[in-house]
């Protein structure tokens, strides 16, 4: 088995508008012992960079995105679905390279064992050319769906190079959210923070706060998102945003540092700071989310 | 030429308009024209120096692909097209260091493109 679960960090979130209840550093299956039966589980891929080529923060970059799809496999119990919040590429201004890369990422992620794969475009996938290699490959980058009674909005704040999310998907966001009642469990996936997590790094969306707006009037809203390949946590009043790790190299803590540079490859430790995460469901309306991570060996 | 100015942000902190330059009067100095290359995936020069209180035209140029130039800590942002410079007005109001990046995707490189304002006492 080329990856196993090394690490859990358990953060369980209480449900509408409780805000966050932290409980890190239990035992995955020990802190679920108590909690109600799991409604359903997803899991949370980021920023795999397919095409990136940087032997000094990842030599194993070709086998790393092949290494998450058989350890979220090898899951004794399967997902009901994948999210895949952004990134899936390198960007390259070539075209047809660009093509080529979202091809071969489309061939390694259809190993997975799951049924529903909803992908979300990063800044690397799409800014570039405005989302259109992307659409040709997965459809629309920003699009609801519901689970189980959650409503999932996927917003796409990276077809703009600028990072705005953009008068037109704000709009058909305030008409999705019409639809639902204030207490509806929502979770939004995106790309980038939707808050300013770090400006002076590019870790914003430049219209964030007009969607943080529409999404304040209701109670039961969480936000994952990708781009700073580190897990973070934040509330903007009661809305939790989780940032997930990447599949690619980590990144230093937010503003920990003049310049936002890739964190270097550890032979002692390979893959230190990559993988992915389940995000747990249960019965009460709580989120359970679990951190995996990418095995080295 | 008719040139533009740019400066977006309504928080912009030391952000000063050029609408009324041309009325300016002669006793009043000035203000020091910076030129800012923005090339994939550099600006160049990438430290500007001024002092506080110093009147200053950073005057932006991207000869390549449309590209943007924020400082948060300072309020000031642009939209760098190519095509004729953009001014941004600047009059530093504090002494320190002040990062700036650009904020608009150009590619592989990005995320590197960055520079710096320094404002001397």
């Amino acid at each position: 088995m080329p990856s196993v679960i090394d690490r859990r960090d358990v953060l369980r979130l209480a449900g509408a508008g409780a805000g966050l209840v932290f409980a890190s550093g239990l035992a995955g299956c020990a802190a679920r012992a108590g909690a109600p039966a799991t409604d359903f589980h997803f899991v949370q891929l980021s920023d795999s960079h397919w095409g990136f080529d940087g032997p000094a923060v990842n030599p194993e970059a070709r086998h790393t995105l092949a290494r998450a799809v058989a350890a979220v496999n090898a899951l004794a119990a399967p997902p009901d679905f994948i999210v895949f919040t952004g990134d899936l590429t390198h960007t390259t201004d070539d075209a047809q390279e660009r093509r080529k890369r979202l091809r071969e990422f489309k061939a390694i992620v259809a190993d997975l064992r799951v049924r529903d794969l909803h992908l979300l475009p990063g800044e690397h996938d799409a800014s570039l050319d405005q989302g259109a290699a992307f659409q040709e490959f997965f459809g629309p980058t920003h699009y609801a769906f519901e689970h189980r009674g959650v409503h999932f909005i996927a917003l796409d704040n990276v077809s703009d190079p600028a990072a705005r999310v953009g008068e037109a998907q704000l709009a058909w966001l305030a008409g999705e959210l019409a639809r639902l009642d204030k207490d509806a469990p929502i979770v939004v996936l995106t790309h980038r923070p939707l808050f300013d997590l770090a400006p002076q790094w590019d870790w914003a969306t430049r219209d964030g706060d007009a969607v943080l707006a529409q999404l304040m009037a209701y109670s039961n809203v969480t936000v994952f998102y990708g781009h700073i390949h580190q897990q973070h946590h934040h509330l903007s009043g009661h809305i939790a945003h989780h940032a997930a790790t990447s599949l690619i190299f980590p990144l230093p803590a937010p503003g920990s540092q003049p310049r936002r540079t890739p964190v270097a490859w550890d032979a002692a430790r390979p893959f230190r700071g990559l993988g992915w995460r389940e995000v747990e469901r249960h019965g009460d309306g709580a989120l359970a989310l679990e951190q995996y991570d990418v095995a080295g060996g | 030429m008719r040139r533009r100015l740019l400066v977006c942000g309504a928080t912009a902190l030391g952000a000063l308009s050029l609408a009324g330059l041309g009325m300016r009067s002669a006793a009043q100095a000035e203000p020091r024209v910076v030129a800012v290359v923005a090339r994939r995936f550099v600006f160049i020069p990438a430290e500007i120096t001024a002092r506080v209180g110093e009147a200053v035209v950073l005057e932006f140029s991207a000869p390549e692909v449309v590209m943007g130039f924020y400082a948060p800590a300072l309020g000031l942002r642009a939209l760098l097209v190519p095509g004729p410079p953009v001014r941004v007005a600047w009059r530093p109001d504090r002494a320190g260091s002040f990062d700036f990046l650009c904020d608009v995707f150009c590619g592989d490189g990005h995320e590197g493109m960055s520079g710096r304002l320094v404002v001397q006492p």
